[in-house]
């Protein structure tokens, strides 16, 4: 069921578009760079990983991560979690998939795996699209990390792809949310756009200041822990946090939409 | 013996109204069987309940002697068509057959399927068109790859839910032709329709349902002489009255006239012709005429469904 899941996904055409304008970010970040070298005086203002480009290839896939994170993540997840359920009752295929017949707990699972996978290689493709684009235009070279220390670069290599996959762990529990939100209606974009919508609205949440109370519950909260990976020693608070909250969400919305799903009667 | 569909008191409210209302319905193996009602009485409802798709309020339905219920739902063996048939518009018609053989099965019943496609497509005549993408299918084309899709599995029972939807007159012929052959060979072929003149041309039993329940059951041709229509020319129409009244399973549908003139009368259950003619002979009136009025399937149906007679 999962594979069958991946090979419908990747005869898409919005997976791949979806995927080329994710991998672009990292390369879009390069070419402005080395047009326009960012002057020391711009330091200030400028996000802490862009300006160490210019002397390090390796910070094009970590800044990429960083910049795709918030909206294109979100966006796949809608995509691929969102969609997941309620597209299939918008076809009407849901009703053919159900008397094939394929358990609805177990669609749900095929579903929830394929989104990982498929978000999974999403962030693959912006790492070697970094990777690529920075290599060849700056080079790679030990990192600085943001404590002042330096990494060898196979170290930083490891780093940056530790960082992919945090924050894909990290996506897990908005995942979940979006499968819920899958199995509560037949319209598809009407669940691509619900699931996007907590998670910018998760986000924002986590940065205004004055909600601090409600910062450790939101999905999204701990999403940039993997910024922990660069300071020394490596701080793990964050991705503790993050990593925690996504798997309270991950259970209890599976949990949810299982259970929504199992009670539902499906008459798209 | 195990029935092929059986319902018992099966029934589903929506917000306290029933769209099926206490259904006992058994379909025997082997058979054809036609569904007929109009829109709103319940039929896709009922297959729902047999495909496991929504929740039965009460009541139960096996399919090929198992219970179905939406954490299960049927077999494999059975083959559907719910409402209009469904497919990934972005993938071929063959992907699309090759997706859903694949899509929850074990690795043996997942090969057989897959190994069937070629067939199935062949069968409903979409060889040539396979390789192409759904969006680029016309609508009997769609409907063609959803009875493909449902041979898949070589099912012991079909369900179709409309099938014929869609397809002009030489795809309607086909159709019918098709699913008769399966028939003969041995498949349970369930059949819903709105269309009597075609499950009056194909099917071996038919059940009619209406708002929610079964109104009359049967092969067509006893359903239809359920209700034969009489018309008979008397001497004497308020005489004649009275005597069709006191008959039992008779029933005045018109009357014209005082003394000479025309009643119109409905037989049913066991009376016939020739009984109510001794009646009126030996009631001393004089009948000129008696003439049946063979009522088609559908002057029973409108009669059954919506209590009404058809006007002549």
């Amino acid at each position: 069921m999962f594979r069958v899941e991946i090979g419908k996904a990747l005869r898409r055409w919005r997976t791949w578009l979806l995927a080329a304008a994710l991998a672009g970010v990292p390369v879009l970040i390069v070419i402005a760079v080395k047009a326009s070298p960012p002057r020391p005086q711009a330091a200030e203002d400028a996000p802490p990983f862009l300006l160490q480009i210019v002397r390090n290839g390796m910070f094009a896939p970590l800044t990429g991560l960083a910049v795709v994170q918030p909206f294109f993540m979100s966006l796949a997840i809608g995509l691929f979690a969102g969609d997941a359920i309620a597209g299939e009752a918008q076809s009407g295929t849901l009703r053919y998939l159900l008397v094939r017949p394929v358990r609805r707990v177990r669609l749900l699972g095929a579903k929830y795996l394929a989104s990982m996978a498929l978000t999974g290689a999403l962030l693959v493709g912006v790492i070697l699209a970094g990777l690529l684009a920075g290599g060849v235009a700056f080079g790679f070279g030990p990192l600085p990390t943001l404590s002042g220390t330096t990494l060898s670069t196979s170290e930083a290599l490891v780093r940056v792809i530790g960082s992919g996959a945090y924050i894909l762990v990290a996506a897990s529990g908005i995942t979940a949310v979006g499968l819920f939100i899958s199995t509560l209606t037949d319209s598809g974009p009407g669940a691509i756009v619900a699931t996007v919508i907590v998670a910018i609205a998760s986000q924002v949440i986590d940065q205004i200041p004055n909600l601090h109370v409600l910062h450790p519950y939101v999905p999204t909260h701990g999403w940039l822990g993997f910024t922990g990976l660069f300071r020394f020693p490596v701080d793990w608070s964050g991705m503790r946090a993050g990593l925690t909250v996504s798997a309270a969400y991950t259970v209890a919305f599976i949990v949810l939409a299982a259970w929504n799903f199992r009670r539902r009667d499906v008459t798209s | 013996m195990t029935f092929a569909i059986r319902t018992t008191g099966l029934t589903k409210r929506y917000d306290g109204v029933a769209a099926v209302d206490g259904l006992d319905l058994e379909v025997e193996r082997g058979a054809l069987y036609g569904f007929l009602g109009p829109n709103g009485a319940g039929k896709t409802t009922t297959i729902r309940m047999a495909l496991g798709l929504i929740h039965a309020t009460s009541g139960a339905v096996e399919v090929l002697g198992e219970r179905v219920t939406t954490d299960r739902g049927p077999l494999e063996r059975v083959g559907a068509l719910v409402e209009e048939p469904a497919f990934y518009r972005y993938l071929s018609g063959r992907r699309n057959l090759e997706y859903l053989a694949r899509a929850g099965g074990r690795g043996e019943d997942t090969r057989r399927r897959l190994a069937r496609i070629d067939g199935c497509l062949a069968q409903v005549g979409l060889t040539e068109a396979a390789d192409k993408r759904v969006k680029a299918y016309s609508q009997g084309m769609r409907q063609r790859l959803g009875i493909g899709l449902a041979l898949l599995g070589e099912p012991e029972l079909l369900m179709l839910d409309e099938p014929t939807n869609g397809l002009d007159p030489t795809g309607m012929r086909e159709m019918r032709e098709l699913l008769r052959g399966l028939a003969d060979g041995g498949t349970t072929v369930f059949v819903s329709s709105h269309l009597l003149a075609e499950v009056e041309a194909m099917c071996d039993r038919v059940g009619v349902m209406a708002q929610g329940r079964i109104v009359a059951e049967g092969p067509p041709g006893t359903l239809r002489g359920a209700a034969d229509r009489v018309r008979i020319e008397v001497d004497d129409v308020t005489a004649a009255r009275a005597v069709v009244e006191r008959t039992p399973g008779v029933s005045i549908l018109s009357a014209s006239g005082e003394g000479a003139g025309v009643l119109q009368v409905l037989l049913a259950g066991d009376a016939t012709p020739g009984a109510l003619n001794e009646a009126l002979v030996a009631a001393g009136i004089r009948v000129n005429a008696l003439v049946p009025e063979r009522d088609t399937l559908e002057d029973v149906f409108l009669h059954l469904v919506e209590g009404i007679d058809v006007p002549r």
